[in-house]
C-alpha cells in the first residue's frame, strides 16, 4: 500500500466536542511532559548543593525569584495533578470506575483536588519558613 | 495482497518475550512514585529557601539520601517509559523516532547519574 494514497481519513480529534474527561487525558500527558523537563530543576538543585555554598546561593536566588517561584508553582501543580491522574489510571487498571458518572466525577475531583493540594503545599511551605 | 499468514510473517523473527514489560514497569514505577512523591514534598517543603548548610545537613542523613536516590531512580525510569510512548505515538518517521528514543534514554540516564552522584557526594561529605 502506497503511503501517498489519498484515501479518506477517519475524523480526528477536532470533530469532537471538547469534554472534561478528554481534556484531563491530554493534561495527564502534558503534565508528564512538563515533569520530564522539570526534573532538570531538581537535578540542578542537588548539583548546586553538592557544589558548595556559593553556587547553591546562586541557584537558590534564581529559584526563589518571582519567575522562579511561578515555575516551581506550575511544577508543583503538574506533579500533584499527574500523581492524582496516575492514581485514577491505577484504579482503572483494576477494572473499576468506568461508568460515565464515575469517570466524570474522577475528572472533576482530580482537577479540584490538584489545585487544593497545590495551594496547601505552598501554604505549608510559606508557613514553615 | 499477500497469501502469507500472520504467523508466517512473524516466524523466525523470534519472540521478544517482553511484550508487556513496558506497560508493567510503567505501572510498577507509578505505584512506587506515590509514596516517593509524598517523601519528596515532605523533604523539600521545609527546605524551601533554606541555607546551604541546612540542605546539606538534611540530605547527608543516610535514610534521606536513600529516599532521594529511590526518587531519582523511580522518577527517571517512569519518565523514560512515558516519554517513549509519547514519541512512538506522535513521531511517525522511523529515523526520527529512533533518534528521539535514543535522546530520551540519554537524557533520563544523565539526569539519574548526575542526581545520584550529587546525592552521594553530599551524603559522603562535601
Amino acid at each position: 500500500m502506497s503511503p501517498k494514497s489519498e484515501r479518506p481519513l477517519s475524523p480526528h480529534l477536532q470533530v469532537y466536542k471538547p469534554m472534561l474527561t478528554m481534556t484531563m487525558s491530554i493534561v495527564h500527558r502534558l503534565t508528564g511532559t512538563i515533569l520530564f523537563f522539570a526534573i532538570i530543576l531538581l537535578a540542578w538543585w542537588l548539583i548546586s548543593a553538592a557544589a558548595g555554598p556559593a553556587y547553591f546561593d546562586f541557584v537558590e536566588d534564581i529559584l526563589v525569584s518571582i519567575p522562579g517561584r511561578l515555575v516551581l508553582l506550575g511544577c508543583t501543580w503538574a506533579l500533584i495533578h499527574h500523581a492524582l491522574g496516575g492514581l485514577k489510571h491505577l484504579l482503572w487498571d483494576t477494572g473499576h470506575g468506568y461508568d460515565l458518572d464515575m469517570v466524570e466525577k474522577l475528572a472533576k475531583g482530580s482537577l479540584i483536588l490538584s489545585v487544593v493540594l497545590t495551594i496547601a503545599v505552598w501554604a505549608i511551605a510559606y508557613g514553615v519558613r | 495482497m499477500t497469501l502469507r499468514t500472520p504467523l508466517n510473517k512473524v516466524r523466525l523473527y523470534g519472540s521478544a518475550r517482553s511484550g508487556t514489560d513496558h506497560f508493567w514497569h510503567q505501572r510498577l514505577t507509578s505505584i512506587a512514585n506515590i509514596p516517593l512523591t509524598i517523601f519528596l514534598l515532605w523533604l523539600i517543603i521545609p527546605l524551601s529557601g533554606a541555607s546551604h548548610a541546612e540542605v546539606v545537613h538534611n540530605i547527608k542523613h543516610p535514610l534521606i539520601a536513600f529516599g532521594l536516590i529511590a526518587v531519582i531512580i523511580s522518577f527517571t525510569w517512569h519518565m523514560r517509559l512515558g516519554m517513549q510512548v509519547i514519541i512512538e505515538d506522535y513521531v511517525h518517521s522511523d529515523g526520527r523516532k529512533l533518534l528521539l528514543v535514543v535522546f530520551n534514554n540519554l537524557f533520563c540516564s544523565m539526569i539519574a547519574l548526575i542526581s545520584i552522584f550529587a546525592i552521594l557526594k553530599i551524603s559522603f561529605g562535601v
